[in-house]
């Protein structure tokens, strides 16, 4: 019985510590309510469980029968035909995709979305910060399609003039090269996930920077620090595993959003050197993008593309909370 | 507004002396002020001159040279620690900035664009015989589709998530307790799609039944279990123990004492965070898209055939792609958001009003 369960290995949890013998069982007279009520909420921790179980179990099992009939790599292949009678498709150029479009948006938010934590813990005046996060917070709450909305019929509009700029000094590199037509590529869609993370990676790191101990930037100011030098030495070094745990937990946000990628991006099945010209594609944009024309096959195989991302996000936000765990326990 | 508040109190002592032989140099407090008008003045100069049309080129150029004169004459007057410190003052207010801007730039056009078309008939009537290319229609079957989809979702996942959170809170110990909360923890970040292609995988194809409302639901259930888990499981923290004790201390069986005792305590947070999962959800768009195949018309069993939905209305209407559906578009996107900001008010407004009295 887990509930009965204080031994030295797992002494009295810090929170609502019961007594044993509460729970009724000890008293030698089991009470039916409670064993009911007892079974009812552990059968749902349960069947929480059992989910994720059932979800990585149904995935594979499909994405397995879709592979065995790939007549391409599923890796390498750099085509998506898996309505075709010879079946060939591949994940390279979504996995390409979802990583960059990920990463672009990881270096445009994480930065700003320090400062506002800073500014909102350390800077702004003290009867403004509690409005000011919950602005942040509102930008969380806009659904993603209306984000989508957004990016493809307001900022892709508005960034070819940031494009041609941009192709006019860094062309050269052949990255930043910019060949005209919408903006609707990998750089934009990586700068719309930056505007979708930021208030996960802000709230995250706000907490952290919140919890500093008092005494550490007294401690600094008293030595005659500026504030930047406070936070500096005692608030950026104590909050340092946090602000990498709330990054990764927006990689992992990143790394899944479909509908503002499906409706930003011109996808195509080529990985192209430049960022900014239109084209390219990602594990979730795909998914929706060419889920109405799949037949079976094609579903399958859209359900094995799935089954990366899963995998994919699954151990970032694992890694992520473990640092957080890791922390709690160390700062407790 | 970029003084550090420990400098204003001992300014505000010493300001109208002259400076002590022992205090630094130290610019007056107007200075930042001053340098940003004069920053404006310089680059609206340098647009004109050289005929810049983007007023955003203009702002950026008063951004950089209101921070390098801040730092090149706070550096010549206070020294290059002080110098340093103003220039990060600027840069965390200059990110704060950033972040408001597409906040701010997103609500105004959907509200510009979206009161276009937005009506007493939009909101009555649904899409059924209107040409996608042409104007009229409506998004009541889109309404219909989300309150049932999102209904059923709340009806699954709300006593799933809240038991789970007693369970983790008033009985959890031991090797099954951490699993399940480190699994919540994961679950949360599992993409929506993801949710979608397993009930796919399991309800669609594997039990052979048909698109519904229902299966998004399904869906929807699953990536709002984790959100319900967590907020429940805070609030539930924050009841003080004292209320426990005393109810089983007059011999209350503990499973009443739950449920009259500690659940009603926190009720009002318990409420806040089940609606933000609402909020959470009623946005969401991929497993609409692969579960309930959207439609034209009215249709109010979730249970048998395909629905529409508010965000799956929305896509529909953008990949359309004419005038008069991406007016449809935005007109269901103020819909949506409003609907949305309306559960966030309402849940925060329930969380002030029924916080719990945990003594702190």
């Amino acid at each position: 019985m887990d509930d009965m369960d204080i031994s030295p290995e797992n002494p009295a949890p810090p929170l609502a510590p019961e007594p044993a013998e509460n729970t009724g069982n000890a008293k030698g007279t089991t009470r039916i309510g409670d064993r009911i009520f007892l079974g009812l909420s552990r059968g749902s921790g349960v069947l929480l469980l059992a989910i994720m179980a059932a979800i990585a179990v149904f995935l594979t099992v499909r994405a397995a029968s879709a592979i065995s009939k790939d007549h391409g790599n599923f890796l390498t292949t750099f085509e998506w035909n898996a309505n075709a009678d010879q079946p060939v498709f591949g994940i390279a150029v979504l996995a390409f995709g979802t990583v960059v479009s990920s990463l672009i948006a990881m270096l445009i938010a994480v930065p700003v979305a320090i400062g506002i934590a800073l500014f909102i813990t350390h800077y702004a005046p003290r009867r403004l910060a509690a409005p000011l996060s919950y602005v942040i917070d509102l930008l969380a709450a806009v659904p993603s399609i209306v984000y989508g909305l957004w990016g493809a019929l307001f900022l892709v509009p508005h960034l070819t003039g940031l494009y041609t700029w941009l192709d006019s000094y860094f062309g050269w590199t052949g990255v930043l090269a910019y060949h005209g037509g919408a903006a609707r590529s990998l750089f934009t869609i990586g700068i719309l996930l930056a505007i979708m993370i930021l208030p996960i990676v802000t709230s995250v790191s706000r907490e952290v920077f919140r919890q500093v101990p008092r005494m550490h930037e007294e401690a600094a100011l008293a030595l005659g620090a500026t504030r930047w030098e406070v936070i500096r030495m005692s608030v950026l070094p104590f909050g340092r595993s946090g602000v990498i745990s709330a990054s990764m937990l927006g990689l992992g946000r990143a790394l899944g959003e479909t509908m503002a990628v499906a409706t930003v991006l011109s996808p195509s099945f080529l990985i192209s050197r430049s960022l900014l010209d239109p084209g390219g594609g990602t594990f979730a944009q795909n998914i929706a993008s060419s889920f109405k024309e799949s037949g079976d096959l094609g579903k399958d195989a859209l359900i094995a593309s799935g089954l990366v991302l899963f995998v994919l996000t699954l151990l970032v936000n694992g890694a992520a909370r473990l640092i957080i765990a890791r922390r709690k326990e160390y700062t407790a | 507004m970029s003084d550090l508040t420990l400098d204003e109190t001992v300014l505000a002592d010493s300001a109208p002396l002259p400076p002590a032989g022992l205090r630094h140099p130290r610019l007056p407090r107007w200075a930042p002020a001053a340098l940003a008008v004069g920053a404006i003045v310089v680059a609206a100069a340098i647009g004109l001159a050289a005929g810049l049309g983007n007023k955003v080129q203009w702002g950026l150029i008063a951004g950089v040279l209101f921070m390098a004169a801040l730092y090149g004459v706070t550096a010549f007057v206070e020294g290059r620690r002080q110098a340093k410190d103003r220039l990060a003052t600027s840069l965390v207010w200059a990110c704060f900035l950033l972040a408001v801007v597409p906040l701010v730039s997103l609500i105004w056009e959907t509200v510009d664009r979206g009161t276009k078309v937005l009506d007493g008939r939009f909101l009555s009537h649904s899409m059924a015989g209107v040409l996608t290319i042409g104007p009229g229609g409506g998004v009541y079957h889109a309404i219909i589709g989300t309150l049932e989809q999102v209904g059923l979702a709340t009806a699954i996942a709300a006593p799933i998530g809240l038991l789970t959170a007693v369970y983790l809170v008033e009985y959890g110990r031991g090797r099954l307790a951490k699993a399940v909360t480190f699994f919540v923890d994961v679950m949360t970040g599992i993409p929506s799609i993801v949710a979608g292609l397993f009930i796919l995988s399991f309800w669609i194809i594997m039990l052979d039944f048909g698109y519904s409302g229902f299966a998004g639901s399904m869906a929807l259930a699953i990536l709002m279990m984790p959100v319900v888990v967590r907020s429940t499981e805070e609030m539930l923290k924050l009841v003080p123990n004292e209320l426990r004790e005393a109810s089983l201390a007059l011999g209350v069986p503990k499973w009443r004492t739950i449920l009259k005792v500690v659940l009603p305590t926190a009720i009002g947070g318990i409420a806040t965070g089940v609606m933000l999962a609402v909020a959470r959800i009623a946005g969401e768009t991929a497993p609409i898209v692969l579960l309930v195949f959207g439609s034209q018309v009215i249709n109010t069993d979730p249970f048998n055939g395909a629905q529409s939905s508010l965000p799956y209305y929305i896509y529909e209407q953008w990949a359309a792609g004419n005038a008069a559906s991406y007016d449809r578009a935005w007109a269901a996107a103020l819909v949506l958001i409003a609907f949305v900001m309306i559960l966030n008010l309402v849940a925060r407004g329930i969380a002030r009003w029924k916080a719990p009295k945990s003594g702190r």
